[in-house]
């Protein structure tokens, strides 16, 4: 089990790298000049600017500059913020818990609903209940997180005006209090990503026990004499999940796209509005950085996912 | 997977058990495959409903500016934020402009921007999934290599990114409308089109050992013959429904762009734009919101509702 997490790790490294290429590239294809203010100020001599832009190593070959940034993002120097004046780091450390909280709770709530309402339907196929869900699935997964999140401020903030729809990081309470206020600015946004994972979560979880459940060694289960809840959740379960570890994998960057919606909707304080924020003031550097570590939250979810499989399925670790 | 259930009911195949001609209520003799597709088709209920909802969605956006002659930026604020009535069927919003001029023009560039991304995704796909699948040496492995890498680059921030250092350069070659369009276009289809090569490949590499291939080879057939008359036709089922959702996931994305405030510029009303300027104004004017939002829901439920039926017409086995 250990080499494989290692061999895991050792794989995530180039991908990585492949997309920090990605992303530079983009950088460095972009127009114009990041000293496109020094250039246009008349009190800046021209020796000046080329002087800067020698110590920048902007005049650099492009595989320099790549290496330079690399080297920097590496470190951990990832610059500093045109807007805030604070280190790219500490802005992205101080928002981060926000939107992992946020993502992470989703998610949750997506498989507390798909699982079971999934693994029931395929248990009952073209029943009724089955239709329903299907349906119902569908219809939550072409559901765009924006239009769910206004209906639900509007619903339950503005007509029922039982939740708040603008979260707060600084609530001005202490213990079960503060627990409590949390947990209700937090329904909706979480309600709003879990719904639009759910739907297609749903669906595949029931096509993938429909794949399994009428295997021989289902059958083998029930012949031996176990009861139904024991052949469902041991045998058949265990195994559907495998390829559904692969959908949420595949999912993350969507889930990133969803949370940065979510996280306008509500004016949660995590890097998805960060992100917003960053673009609409021309903040570069944090643009940058913000872009970079949802490219690696996107790797390191997946090498979880490839974690969770070694797990589930104990042959792939050996193998 | 032997035994396994078909994930749907609807598609449970007439063609796959019993020869065509069986079902004693259809005309015998062969039909042709477009036909066969279609009656496949029309037995998911659900589908049909999603094209009659995506045909009227369609006659409406391409007929109404003539019907309904409001221009969509005309200005009067006596009748601002005013809720729908006879005179305004879907309200005003806060400088007086009519909703439903507005969403009749906004739905055409949605669904413009929808169908374009989806054809970039698809040509881009299909050539990278062709070429990886027809490859037998190293290019079809950094083909897919890469397709790998695009899979997990983390598509809404790298599509913010993007417009942020492009937008400007391109505003001022094709102009504000066409720039954004273009960019839109070519970033959403850029980063769309990794399924689709998956598929494509995937079909390609059980196709091309097929007998009827190597029939074509031993005829003589040349390579390029050999793709485009024989295996590329076979390899087009999935392809057609990757497109279909792929139209919906476009628009999805044109519209979130456009409600982050991001996407086009705020006097062309798309309907992620219309909801962008609602959202502050929710208290009082939840029709400005609710239209808008409803339009797009309905259109990605429409489109993935064929996709679905799609799928189960033209591949009843299926079960993804």
């Amino acid at each position: 089990m250990i080499y494989y997490v290692i061999r895991r790790l050792l794989i995530a490294i180039p991908s990585l790298l492949g997309i920090s290429v990605v992303l530079f590239t983009v950088l460095a294809l972009a127009p114009g000049d990041p000293f496109e203010e020094l250039a246009t100020n008349p009190n800046v001599p021209a020796e000046v600017r080329a002087a800067l832009r020698q110590k920048f190593g902007l005049d650099d070959p492009v595989y320099l500059r790549y290496w330079h940034w690399i080297n920097a993002m590496v470190r951990g120097d990832w610059g500093f913020s045109f807007v805030s004046r604070v280190n790219v780091d500490t802005l992205i450390l101080q928002r981060m818990p926000t939107s992992l909280f946020i993502i992470g709770m989703s998610q949750i709530l997506a498989l507390l609903v798909a699982i079971p309402v999934g693994v029931y339907a395929a248990t009952r196929p073209y029943s009724l209940f089955d239709q329903v869900a299907t349906t119902m699935a569908f219809i939550g997964f072409s559901l765009p997180t924006f239009f769910t999140g206004l209906v639900l401020i509007l619903v339950f903030s503005i007509w029922l005006d039982w939740l708040p729809f603008v979260f707060r990081s600084d609530i001005p309470a202490i213990g079960w209090r503060w627990v409590w206020e949390h947990f209700k600015q937090s329904i909706m946004p979480i309600t709003v990503l879990g719904l639009a994972l759910g739907g297609s979560l749903t669906r595949y979880v029931r096509s993938a026990v429909l794949d399994v459940i009428r295997l021989d060694y289902v059958t083998t289960a029930r012949s031996k004499g176990l009861g139904e809840k024991v052949v469902i959740v041991k045998h058949v379960v265990r195994n559907a999940l495998i390829p559904v570890v692969t959908l949420l994998a595949l999912q993350m960057p969507a889930i990133f796209g969803g949370a940065i919606v979510t996280e306008q909707i509500f004016r949660i304080p995590g890097i998805g509005s960060l992100l917003i924020s960053s673009i609409l003031a021309n903040d570069t550097p944090v643009v940058m950085a913000v872009t970079f570590v949802f490219a690696c939250l996107v790797v390191f979810f997946n090498l979880i996912a490839d974690i969770l499989y070694g797990w589930l399925d104990p042959r792939i670790s050996y193998r | 997977m032997a035994g396994s259930t078909p994930a749907s009911a609807t598609g449970r195949p007439v063609g796959s058990g019993a020869a065509p001609g069986a079902n004693p209520r259809l005309p015998t003799g062969p039909r042709s495959p477009a036909r066969e597709t279609w009656r496949k088709f029309r037995r998911h209920k659900l589908a049909v409903a999603g094209t009659v909802i995506l045909g009227i969605l369609g006659l409406a956006i391409l007929i109404g500016p003539f019907l309904w002659k409001i221009p969509i930026n005309e200005i009067d604020f006596a009748a601002k934020l005013k809720r729908p009535s006879l005179e305004h069927p879907f309200g005003t919003d806060d400088l007086g402009q009519d909703l439903l001029a507005r969403m009749i023009y906004g739905g055409r560039i949605s669904l413009a921007v929808g169908i374009a991304a989806m054809l970039v995704a698809i040509l881009l796909g299909t050539l990278i999934g062709a070429t990886a699948g027809m490859s037998r040496g190293w290019v079809g492995a950094v083909l897919m290599w890469l397709t790998d890498l695009f899979l997990s680059l983390p598509q809404l921030p790298l599509l913010l990114l993007v417009i942020y250092l492009f937008r400007d350069a391109l505003k001022s070659v094709f102009g504000p409308e066409g720039g954004i369009f273009i960019l839109i276009v070519l970033v959403i289809g850029g980063l769309r089109w990794m399924p689709v090569a998956r598929l494509v490949r995937a079909q390609f590499l059980s196709l091309r050992e097929k007998e009827f291939v190597e029939a074509a080879r031993a005829l003589g057939a040349s390579r390029s013959r050999q793709v485009l008359r024989h295996i590329l036709p076979n390899a087009l089922g999935p392809v057609i429904v990757a497109a279909t959702i792929d139209v919906a996931l476009a628009i999805i994305a044109e519209s979130t762009l456009s409600f982050l405030g991001l996407g086009f510029p705020p006097d062309i009303p798309t309907w992620g734009r219309l909801l962008f300027d609602a959202k502050d104004n929710l208290d009082f004017a939840p029709h400005w919101a609710l239209f808008p939002g409803a339009a797009i829901f309905l259109t990605v439920l429409a489109i993935n509702f064929i996709g679905d039926g799609l799928r189960d017409a033209l591949d009843p086995r299926r079960v993804l």
